[in-house]
């Protein structure tokens, strides 16, 4: 029998999920000198993963990774097989049978929860699905916000609530071009938002925003940076942690908010208002969100290790429409082990465990490896390593050819599965471009899977 | 606003940087990596992983390294693509030591 990773036995591997880890996995196996056959699962017709819906519309450069993945989609090894859900159309199981390795990159998909009475309240929502909505995710496309209340919370203080203030704060003029979808920009038109309120359990020398992302909302049209200096006073253990010569980012952050405490009376129709050590305990109102109970919080432990504490001491501030962005959180799927904890599939280097036992064949990277932490470059790292342990165990593999994707075609196709090529996305993107054009934006895309369908 | 490679990476070269970066933009001589700023799309993921500080966000550039700037943006495009982590040169300890991190 001819060795396995050549032309004769070509290693097959599947991909599940087609965001940056699952494109980078690609790269990295088609850089390891075998002949490898990669098919790509994706349940959305269109592929990218976050890199289309999550990142935000008024960031186009930070999107421009798609070229390089187009690339890799154009590469006569890689095929792609979109609109197909792992765990509902086909199983963990006969992927495992079809191919000799399972690499899952499927994200994180749902998000953590405040745990707070009241959560469920109208007015209550997620940035998840603000973020997807706005983006236009089909799961998202048909939620209604209401952008009736003035006064807006945003739970959570890193990259992610930061996106969300900016899309509530910009001006119509300032999002029309990008490739936000239409639905989303017709409702910020009617927005009545004024006043945004973006609440860290911690302090200011915690938050996680990144720097760039930090000042630009100090660089708004419309919108002033409020920030009251009292909250900016230190503790020792924070300080240390300024100090810190590997820490430059929260030192940097720090300096921008001092900077935005001195700055004079606000002069712009919209604030967005910084608030540090408080904690949502409750969400009250009659049937939809009126007030929001927050308790002040102190820091306690060493730096870089410091955590949140309740004091006791209770607040509330109206306000008719809360964000959480406290974190994503990875999915369970049918077949495979899951830590429950921290919503990531079990690894040790991207080989997926069950309690001590490596499962061979299957592997993860992304988000659904190490959790919800990192930008799209930290992913290509992330899958590097998972590659190098795959082909660490390629000796172990069965070396038997396998017959990847054809025999798994007439399965999808006796489910009613009309299953998506690349070539088909590329006739989509071309579509969604053409729509964009006459509204001078990069593109319109389509939000409903039957629209997207409806092109081919 | 550009992103820069600057004097700390000389002698040192420990390419944490390449592996994170989406878009394949670092090119390495002998000595250091720069950064093609027509590739670049400015995310900044490489800043926080090199362990001597070399790379700076275009905003917080000091100025007595601007020249960088152009520095990377000549020799980038003439020198070989770096993606992959290599050694780093026998010299980066100690520069890493002298640096003071
Ligand atoms: C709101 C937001 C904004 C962000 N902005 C930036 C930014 O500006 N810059 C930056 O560098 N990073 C940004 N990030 C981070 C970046 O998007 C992530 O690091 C990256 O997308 C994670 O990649 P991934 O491949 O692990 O997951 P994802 O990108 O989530 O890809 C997972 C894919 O798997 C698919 N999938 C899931 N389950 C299944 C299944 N059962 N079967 C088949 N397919 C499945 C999903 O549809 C999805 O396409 C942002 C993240 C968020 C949430
Ligand atoms: S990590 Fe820093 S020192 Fe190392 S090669 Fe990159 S820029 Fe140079
Ligand atoms: S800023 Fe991003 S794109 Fe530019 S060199 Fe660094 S990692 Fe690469």
């Amino acid at each position: 029998m001819s060795h396995l990773g050549t032309i004769d036995n070509p290693l097959r591997v599947a991909i599940v999920g087609s965001g940056p880890s699952g494109f980078y996995a690609t790269e990295a196996l088609f850089k390891s000198g075998h002949t490898v056959h990669i098919d790509m699962f994706e349940r959305l017709p269109v592929p990218f993963g976050l890199v289309r819906s999550g990142v935000a519309p008024d960031h186009p450069k930070l999107k421009q990774p798609m070229q390089l993945y187009d690339k890799i989609g154009q590469t006569p090894n890689f095929n792609f097989l979109g609109n197909v859900t792992v765990g509902r159309d086909l199983t963990v199981e006969q992927l495992r049978k079809t191919y000799h390795a399972v690499i899952f990159t499927c994200g994180a998909e749902t998000d953590r929860k405040l745990g707070v009475p009241g959560e469920n309240l109208l007015g209550s929502y997620t940035a998840t699905e603000f973020v997807g909505w706005y983006n236009g995710h089909p799961d998202y496309r048909d939620r209604d916000f209401d952008l009736s209340s003035e006064i807006v919370a945003i739970i959570g203080q890193g990259n992610v609530a930061a996106d969300v203030c900016r899309i509530l704060s910009k001006t119509v003029n300032e999002l029309k071009q990008t490739d936000i979808a239409e639905h989303a920009l017709d409702a910020l038109a009617r927005s009545r938002v004024r006043e945004i309120h973006v609440i860290g359990r911690r302090g200011p020398a915690q938050a996680k925003f990144t720097n760039r992302e930090l000042r630009e909302l100090g660089e708004l049209e419309d919108c002033d940076p409020i920030i009251d200096p009292a909250e900016l006073d230190l503790n020792p253990q924070s300080i240390v942690e300024l100090e810190d010569k590997n820490n430059p980012v929260s030192a940097k952050n720090v300096e921008t908010f001092k900077s935005w405490g001195t700055r004079g009376a606000p002069t712009k129709s919209k604030r967005c208002h910084f608030h540090f050590f408080r904690s949502p305990t409750a969400l009250k109102g009659a049937g939809r969100l009126e007030k929001i109970v927050l308790e002040k919080n102190r820091l306690d432990g060493d730096p870089f290790n410091q955590s949140a504490r309740g004091t006791g001491e209770a607040l509330e501030m109206d306000c008719g429409l809360l964000f959480r962005s406290i974190g994503y959180r990875g999915l369970p799927l049918a077949g495979l082990p899951f830590d429950d904890k921290k919503g990531v599939f079990p690894n040790r280097d991207g080989r997926i465990i069950n309690g001590n036992d490596v499962l061979p064949g299957l592997y993860c990277s992304g988000w659904i490896k190490r959790g919800p932490s990192g930008i799209i470059g930290t992913n290509r790292a992330d899958s590097v390593e998972t590659v190098q342990s795959l082909l660490q165990d390629l000796a172990n593999f069965e070396s038997q050819a396998k017959p990847g994707a054809e025999a798994l075609y007439p399965l999808l196709k006796a489910r009613n599965v009309r299953v998506i090529s690349y070539a088909d996305w590329r006739k989509i993107d071309a579509a969604e471009i053409e729509r964009g054009k006459a509204k001078d934006k990069p593109r319109e895309k389509f939000t409903k899977i039957s629209e997207m369908l409806a092109v081919l | 606003m550009t992103t820069v490679v600057t004097d700390n990476c000389e002698k040192c070269r420990f390419t944490d940087c390449v592996t994170v970066c989406p878009v394949g933009c670092f090119h390495a001589d002998g000595n250091m990596l720069y950064i093609d700023p027509e590739v670049c799309i400015d995310c900044s993921a490489c800043v926080p992983v090199c362990p001597v500080h070399a790379i700076f966000e275009g905003d917080d550039i000091p100025d007595d390294k601007k020249h960088w700037i152009q520095i990377n943006a000549e020799r980038a495009p003439n020198l070989p693509v770096i993606e992959d982590k290599e050694d780093p040169l026998p010299t980066a300890e100690e520069k890493k030591a002298a640096l003071g991190y």
